[in-house]
């Protein structure tokens, strides 16, 4: 853009002249408003956006003033004891999230810990290892498997992956039983008859399903990352004699950190909110249960699927609640991911 | 780089020859007029496919040992994973035999790399696999396309009862729903990219705050406000309120992102030509945005018949045929094969496979109609708009010269028609010029 300097522009007078310098001259410029003039059309056009974009913004707005204003109730009635009890009695006023919100952590971050590797693993397989004949055509399944209803994931835990790992739990648990969250106490390694429907509905299984379900999406948002690294830098690290891990390593991951942990968190926030695969899987348990191994598991989400429909106008309120605190805790991970994935360097090139 | 030097460089350095003879070139190489063969950067040595068969074959063998004779290990998953674990191991020392060390890293982690891929698309796979091998038996039943499960009891056989009514109410609750999220959607999406201001800024954060919603708290929304408080019955209408609530986030904020993505120039060459800001919406935002516009919306869509909870929560339950969603309760797939799957019955589960199936063949068909659709950018078309693209320049070029015709001398009308023809073949031409050298910069892109 070409700025003329106003100073600049201005005539000098001339200093032989007598003519003296127009008083307006050593007035400063003052900005010209530029009023376009819209035309009726406009005016209408622009009228009937914002009225959408206020309807939508109410609807927003009024599900979470809903969520807060119902929830309220159930809060005032339970107090602080909300967030450290662990029944789930409202109809007593004995309730409490301390129980299902520690359970939705736990079946997330097993999730998070078994989807981040291997999202990372196929991104990077699929951006820098797949030949190219199959690169496009694997690209389009791991972004339809983003789009598989939950529900066909929630039947292939629970009827194809739950016999399968039984003997797999059963051996982590004998072996690797000294690690805190791994040891199962109802679980005798020295009883050959032990049965191993012990290990049946837990966490850990339903994080496997979480965690194939938010494995595609969080893949895909990496490998778009890493699709983004600069050619110029690989070149670099190529000519510099790096073998293709080299690159990876210094280049690649380095570039798309950002992409990387934003796309685990938008993972997390997915992990966090699902309800069907879960609810299919898990036995309800309303204890702080961290062995995530054992029998016995909850998730808000599936609190409320499961206490819905009997529930009476204050067990709504205490779900509302519940459902509130989650929203609130999807929410934060969600902002914190779009945040980081804003402020990385990732996706810098991607303008033009 | 082959590029055949100058001849100035030798002759500066012919006298420096004769002093010192501290620099020997290479005799330059016998110019030829062969074309450059490329070598091949990559590709697969013999020794590497041993390294990898021999790993492989040790590998499974000692596994097999170790299961079968040596440890109590048991269990198809334990005996996978201890085999590629010892295949890693064992390639790494196969390589380690002669190779140097940054070598040895870079063929285990890409040997581990690849494990981790074949696992995903593996375990995927078998998703899709272990659904359909499932629901085969139920698919071939032609009263499974055709009959409610009104008459059918919990015992009997695959030969009676059928999904069609769930069928029918997810199409009923997904086109009402798309009938109120669409057009809302995408108006909010131009009001976001088109009114810019600090008050779109704030319905932006509040929409993006939005998609982290949990459908189950969608779902409980519309549960706890239109029928808990406004007395409505559990219906069809409710759910494909709750549905909407879910799917408006997800549409606006990828339409918002396509819309952003128009070239700038294009909307400022219309408003210079005196277009209103309706107009180049109207004009050229929206045609130019149209794949994208339909990709988000197809999305949104998938997504929104997928979700169990929100129906779960608002549709109820019912095995009967219902057209009408403002009364009584109605059935969508998902939660169909939610409720099928809970009874303990053999053939109610095979039902609930069959149903499953039959959702995911509609989501891989929206899925596959997105690609077709969205697989090009903003302002590339396809080679069906390219034609018309150019018998639309055809027919403004026989305007704009029939206008000068009359205008002008009145030229022979062989003459004028020559003219038009020569240019409206030029005008072709340039463009079939452009088509192909997108299609080429398309094909470069795909490649890379």
């Amino acid at each position: 853009m070409v700025m003329i300097d106003p100073v600049q522009a201005e005539p000098q007078p001339e200093p032989d002249t007598q003519t003296e310098p127009q008083p307006e001259m050593q007035t400063p410029d003052v900005p010209r408003v530029l009023a376009a003039n819209t035309g009726l059309s406009d005016r209408i056009f622009r009228g009937v956006a914002r009225t959408g974009g206020t309807i939508v913004l109410l609807v927003m707005l009024l599900v979470g003033v809903f969520l807060l204003y119902n929830g309220y109730k159930a809060i005032s009635v339970a107090g602080f004891g909300f967030l450290t009890t662990q029944a789930w009695e409202p109809n007593n006023g004995d309730f409490g999230i301390a129980a299902v919100l520690s359970g939705t952590f736990f079946i997330a971050l097993t999730a998070i810990a078994i989807a981040v590797p291997l999202a990372l693993g196929t991104a990077l397989y699929i951006n820098e290892y797949a030949p190219r004949g199959i690169k496009r055509a694997l690209i389009s399944v791991v972004d339809l498997m983003a789009a598989i209803p939950s529900v066909v994931y929630g039947l292939w835990g629970l009827f194809f992956l739950q016999p399968l790992i039984l003997p797999f739990s059963q051996w982590l648990a004998t072996y690797l039983g000294w690690i805190p969250i791994l040891s199962a106490p109802n679980f005798d390694p020295s009883d050959p008859l032990a049965s191993p429907t012990l290990f049946t509905s837990s966490t850990f299984i339903a994080g496997i399903v979480v965690a194939l379900m938010v494995a595609p999406i969080a893949s895909s948002i990496m490998r778009e990352v890493f699709s983004q690294t600069p050619l110029g830098e690989r070149e670099g690290a190529l000519a510099l004699g790096a073998t293709r891990w080299g690159v990876i390593r210094s280049v690649v991951l380095p570039f798309s950190q950002g992409g990387i942990i934003g796309g685990t968190m938008l993972g997390l926030g997915r992990a966090l909110g699902e309800t069907i695969a879960v609810y299919l899987i898990i036995s309800p348990v309303f204890i702080i249960q961290p062995h995530i191994l054992e029998k016995g598991a909850n998730s808000i989400s599936a609190l409320i699927a499961l206490r819905y429909n009997e529930a009476s106008a204050l067990e709504i309120s205490a779900l509302m609640a519940a459902g509130l605190a989650l929203f609130l805790v999807t929410l934060a991970v969600n902002f914190g991911a779009s945040t980081i994935i804003a402020r990385s360097r990732s996706g810098a090139s991607s303008e033009g | 780089m082959t590029t055949v030097l100058p001849d100035a460089p030798t002759e500066v350095i012919a006298p420096a020859t004769q002093a010192g003879r501290r620099t020997e070139l290479p005799a330059r190489a016998p110019a030829s007029d062969a074309p450059e063969t490329r070598r091949a950067l990559t590709g697969v040595r013999f020794s590497d496919l041993m390294r990898l068969v021999g790993a492989a074959a040790a590998s499974f063998a000692l596994t097999w040992w170790a299961f079968s004779q040596l440890l109590p290990l048991q269990g198809v998953l334990g005996f996978i994973v201890t085999c590629f674990a010892l295949f890693v191991i064992i390639f790494g020392v196969l390589v380690s035999l002669d190779e140097s060390g940054p070598t040895v890293k870079d063929r285990v982690i890409s040997v581990f790399v690849h494990g981790i891929g074949v696992l995903m698309l593996l375990a995927l796979s078998s998703v899709v696999v272990f659904t359909i091998v499932r629901g085969w038996d139920s698919l071939f039943h032609g009263n499974f396309w055709i009959m409610d499960m009104s008459a059918t009891g919990p015992l009997d056989g695959l030969d009676s009862g059928g999904i069609l009514y769930a069928i029918i109410g997810t199409l009923i609750m997904i086109a009402i729903a798309l009938a109120i999220s669409v057009p809302l959607g995408i108006l909010t999406a131009v009001f976001l990219s088109e009114v810019p201001g600090r008050y779109a800024k704030f319905v932006r954060t509040v929409v993006e705050a939005m998609t982290a919603l949990p459908s189950i708290v969608a779902g409980l929304f519309i549960y706890a406000s239109v029928v808990l408080i406004l007395g409505f019955e559990r219906s069809g209408f409710a759910a494909s309120l709750a549905m909407t609530v879910m799917m408006l986030p997800i549409i606006i904020r990828s339409a918002d992102v396509v819309l952003r993505l128009v070239p700038g120039n294009l909307k400022e060459a219309s408003l210079a030509l005196g277009a209103s800001q309706w107009r180049t919406v109207w004009n050229v935002t929206l045609p130019t945005a149209r794949s994208g516009l339909t990709t988000a919306v197809i999305l949104g869509t998938a997504r929104g018949i997928g979700e169990t909870s929100p129906v779960l929560l608002t549709a109820g339950t019912t095995t009967f045929f219902n057209v009408n969603p403002f009364s009584g309760p109605m059935v969508s797939l998902p939660l169909a094969t939610f409720n099928f799957v809970k009874s303990p019955e053999p053939t109610m589960i095979a039902r609930g496979f069959g149903t499953a199936v039959v959702l995911m063949l509609l989501v891989i068909v929206l899925f596959a109609l997105a690609r077709v659709i969205g697989g090009r950018g903003a302002g590339v078309l396809s080679p069906r708009q390219l034609r018309k693209r150019r018998l639309e320049s055809v027919h403004d070029l026989e305007r704009i010269t029939r206008g000068e015709r009359a205008e002008a001398d009145r030229p022979t009308v062989e003459q004028a028609s020559v003219d038009a023809v020569a240019q409206a073949a030029a005008v072709a031409a340039a463009e079939r010029l452009v088509a192909r050298s997108r299609r080429g910069r398309r094909r470069k892109d795909d490649s890379e």
